[in-house]
Order: structure tokens, then C-alpha cells, then sequence
């Protein structure tokens, strides 16, 4: 009986990538989507896809998102459009 | 990022979380073969710890886990030992990475198939980690580029 649970998660999960897409601070974008892929492992790991969570975790939650703040601070802060 | 942080909290929390994360990050490479976890995501979790102390430290603390120069090398270092235990196998009369028939004394097939897997693992998290910290240096450029 994990359905509700499940259920909280694929609406955070659609509310985070649409925040990712639509905010205009790059920061904030990047923020939202390490947020995206951990809601994403909790996802896998309820599927019990234990060893596919646990990469998503590490890479998309944890060393991604320093890769595109380290590529924010090399360019410029906000998106042109 | 690239001098030290000058905020207590940044370095005293990197300070905290880097050692904790090694171990945990060696604790996975070393259970991978009954838990979840092996040699990539220690590999990663590895290099996340050694791009914390750079994040928090600057290169100048950070050179003293693994330098700039370092891992390119490493990177290939870790393939090399992924290969070289395969080609083990594989020059002794098997299939290429089937360990059962290597001549080892003092192993049993079961015994030394265990064995050889865990060298893979430590070859994968090797050349992961070096590789994605250089990936983090790279992409920090050096000082004198901009």
C-alpha cells in the first residue's frame, strides 16, 4: 500500500521538471533538477530497482548538479530569453 | 572554488563530510557483489568527496588527495586493470573474463571468480573517480585561462 506515497512523487516529479524548465535564474534551474533526479531515485527505488535508485542518487542528486554550477559560474547567471 | 572558502561553516562541513563519505564510498565498492552498489557508484560517491574538499578547499587543498596531472592518468591506470584481469582469463585458456581457469594456487574456481570480480571493481571506481574529478578540474579551468 505505497500507492499514495507513489502518487506524491510522480506529481513532485512533473512539478520539479516543470520548474526546471520554465525558471529563468540558471541556479535555481539546476537547483530544481538535482531535486528532480532524487525524486526520480525515490521513484526507482519504490519500483524496487534498488541499484538503478542508487545510481541516480549519486550521480544526477549528488555530482551533476555541482558540474552545472561550476559551468554557471564559468558563463553568465541568467538565461538570454 | 578555487581558493579556500571563506565561510567557517563551508569548510568545516566539508571538513566533516568528506572522510565519511570515502569510507561510505569504499564500503560500496567493496560489498557490490551482494548489495546494491559496486564499482561505479562508489567510484562516483569517491570523486563527489574529492570535489567537496575542492569545492570547500580550493586546488591547493585539494591536490593533496589527487592532483590535476593525476586523473588522466588513474583513469587510464583503472581500464588498464579492468582489461589486464580480463585478458588474464583470456591468455590462459578461457573465455575472456571466466576467472574459474586461471592458475592461481591456493584458490578454488568459486573462490578465485570472487576475487577476480572484486579487481574489477576497484578498477571501475579507480578510473571513475579520477576520471569525473578531472572532468570537475577541467571544467574549472585553470587559473590562468580567463
Amino acid at each position: 500500500m505505497t500507492w499514495p506515497i507513489e502518487l506524491v512523487l510522480y506529481v513532485v516529479l512533473v512539478l520539479t521538471a516543470l520548474a526546471s524548465l520554465e525558471v529563468k535564474n540558471l541556479l535555481a534551474a539546476s537547483v530544481t533538477l538535482t531535486a528532480f533526479s532524487f525524486v526520480c531515485a525515490l521513484l526507482m527505488l519504490s519500483v524496487g530497482a534498488v541499484d538503478v535508485a542508487f545510481t541516480e542518487a549519486v550521480v544526477g542528486a549528488g555530482l551533476v548538479g555541482v558540474f552545472y554550477i561550476v559551468a554557471i559560474f564559468r558563463t553568465t547567471r541568467r538565461s538570454a530569453d | 572554488m578555487r581558493e579556500t572558502s571563506r565561510s567557517l561553516v563551508v569548510v568545516l562541513a566539508a571538513r566533516g563530510l568528506a572522510p565519511v563519505i570515502q569510507l561510505f564510498a569504499l564500503y560500496v565498492v567493496f560489498h557490490g557483489h551482494y548489495s546494491p552498489g559496486g564499482g561505479f557508484q562508489g567510484g562516483v560517491l569517491l570523486a563527489a568527496a574529492f570535489v567537496l574538499v575542492r569545492l570547500a578547499g580550493g586546488y591547493e587543498t585539494g591536490r593533496h588527495q589527487i592532483t590535476r596531472r593525476a586523473g588522466p592518468l588513474l583513469g587510464a591506470a583503472g581500464v588498464l586493470l579492468f582489461a589486464a584481469v580480463g585478458a588474464a582469463a583470456f591468455l590462459t585458456g578461457g573465455n575472456l573474463l571466466d576467472h574459474g581457469r586461471v592458475p592461481v594456487p591456493g584458490f578454488a574456481p568459486a573462490e578465485l571468480r570472487s576475487v577476480m570480480i572484486l579487481v574489477i571493481e576497484v578498477g571501475v571506481a579507480i578510473a571513475v573517480a579520477a576520471v569525473l574529478t578531472a572532468i570537475y578540474d577541467e571544467l574549472l579551468g585553470s587559473e590562468d585561462d580567463d
